[in-house]
């Protein structure tokens, strides 16, 4: 097994226990709806955080907003203590963010869909070095090296020339992880990874998360259906009801002994469809 | 009288062939230019800037909106006026590779917009920059199912030389008037002509129908 560093070491002028990842009294609307609804959230650098709630409560939304697939209506969103939706100006208030700022900031987030999103004229190996020579700037054997580790440590070293319609949802899925970590992002994020398996395909997807959160420093969102899952892995489990946090806490408190009666009749039905 | 003359066609043919190479001359090159210009008019009709997009969807539908044949005047007659002197052949290709680069602008349009949303968030995820977005990952996705629907534009521009006459290029339709007003035998040389579109652009249209076949298969 590769031993891989996922990103450098933090800036010597970042404080030591600064958030990775900062939301403070963000909102997000679609027209009338209120999505996320003056969210407070702050992970930790190297935490692990499963978002998990009822549908609409705005779970994918929250990571959308960070990948900055959505904009937000208000509030700011901070990733390694730079916000991301905003810039300082020469003053140092905060002005819109250029797209090129940006992408700066963008870097240092990863994601990982639902539906894979690999691109399908590319082979894996293609999907894997695309980003880093075009946007990282290595040169292709540099790239192809990169790939062919990660690829290695999703068990897919034998499928470099396959392209994505010829590999297993499983499979595919892990190449769209190798895909993102290729990228080197301090922040990972992951939305119902494996909502589109077959239950038998789920376990190969999530040992590769399981690794990647033993392996690395890496901070992570996980929005999961899978209570299990976030049980084990989680270092805490954010309880997502009506665009707010609405209850939080670690495994055990959460699934343990839920403090709020919406949080203890959502558990019970998830335990009733099992 | 009225019986088609073979031997009188078989003269005639050296100055028809000589004409129809102009006709040929004037489709490929003005496909090639709409099918260039095409792409960065609907690239820019996508545009996320407004002063980008807007102007370039009114000159779009604008040039969709009004015949060919007065924008090839516009383009022969009155650009002069304002410096631009071309030649009638330029001309021609220039004003056919424009109107028809404002239709190929929508095919390319439909195949853009058939490429999922998830491919761009992928994209943005990975942080590509739209060049390379465009380039690498959108494109060629959005290219193979409007290949056929291009190449069908090839035989629309074949079709539409004829129209240059009219701004004095002599490709094969005019060559062959002239040849009638010269003998008063039309039947031969308006038959010959005939022949010569009907054979390119079932030619055409078969390669078409081959590409078309070799995309679906290849899925
Ligand atoms: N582009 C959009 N336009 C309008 N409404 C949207 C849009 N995207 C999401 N919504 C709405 O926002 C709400 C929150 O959506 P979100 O996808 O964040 O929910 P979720 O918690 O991820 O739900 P699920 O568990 O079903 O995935 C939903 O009511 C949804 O219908
Ligand atoms: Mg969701």
């Amino acid at each position: 097994m590769t031993t891989l560093s996922t990103h450098t070491a933090t800036p010597a002028d970042t404080p030591q226990d600064a958030p990775m990842v900062a939301f403070r009294g963000v909102t997000k609307r679609y027209g009338e709806l209120t999505v996320l609804d003056h969210l407070d959230l702050q992970v930790a650098e190297g935490e692990k955080v499963a978002i998990i709630g009822p549908s609409g409560s705005g779970k994918s939304t929250l990571l959308r907003v960070l990948m900055t697939l959505e904009t937000i209506d208000d509030g700011v969103i901070e990733v390694d203590g730079q916000p991301l939706t905003h810039m300082p100006d020469a003053n140092g208030s905060l002005v819109p963010a250029s797209a090129r700022y940006q992408r700066g900031v963008r870097g240092m987030v990863g994601m990982v869909f639902q539906s894979f999103n690999l691109f399908p004229h590319m082979t894996v190996r293609q999907n894997v070095t695309e980003a880093p020579i075009r946007v990282l700037g290595l040169r292709k054997a540099e790239a192809r090296q990169r790939a062919e580790e990660l690829l290695a440590m999703v068990g897919l070293e034998d499928k470099l020339e396959h392209y994505p319609a010829q590999l297993s949802g499983g499979q595919q899925q892990r190449v769209a992880i190798a895909r993102a970590l290729a990228m080197r992002p301090k922040v990972m994020l992951f939305d119902e990874v494996t909502s589109a398996l077959d239950p038998e395909l789920c376990g190969e997807v999530l040992n590769v998360i399981r690794r990647l959160g033993d392996a690395h420093n890496l901070t992570m969102l996980m929005v999961t259906h899978q209570m299990g899952f976030a049980r084990e892995f989680a270092d805490r489990v954010c309880f997502f009801n009506e665009g707010q946090i609405h209850e939080q806490g670690t495994p055990d408190e959460l699934f343990g002994n839920p403090q709020r009666e919406r949080t203890q009749a959502f558990l019970s039905a998830v335990n009733e469809a099992h | 009288m009225n019986a088609f003359d073979w031997a009188f066609a078989l003269e005639i043919l050296p100055r028809l062939l000589d004409a129809a190479l102009t006709t040929i001359l004037i489709a490929v090159s003005g496909f090639g230019i709409a099918v260039v210009l095409g792409l960065f008019l609907a690239l820019g009709r996508r545009s996320r800037h407004r002063w980008l997009a807007w102007p370039t969807g009114a000159l779009v539908e604008f040039i969709r909106s009004t015949p060919l044949l007065i924008q090839l005047y516009v383009v022969f007659y009155v650009l002069p006026n304002y410096g631009l002197s071309l030649t009638a052949l330029q001309a021609g290709i220039l004003g056919i590779a424009l109107h028809y680069a404002c239709y190929t602008a929508e095919v390319y349009r439909a195949g853009l917009d058939a490429v999922p949303r998830a491919q761009w968030e992928a994209v943005t995820a990975l942080n590509l920059a739209p060049l390379a977005a465009y380039r690498d990952v959108i494109l060629p996705q959005a290219l193979r199912p409007i290949l056929p629907a291009l190449g069908n534009y090839l035989i629309s521009i074949l079709k539409d030389t004829p129209v240059l006459s009219a701004i004095t290029v002599v490709e094969i339709m005019q060559r062959a008037k002239n040849i009638g007003s010269e003998t008063f035998r039309y039947l031969e040389p308006i038959t010959m002509v005939g022949l010569f579109f009907l054979i390119l652009s079932l030619g055409l249209a078969w390669l078409v129908r081959r590409l078309e076949n070799r995309l679906e298969t290849a899925r």
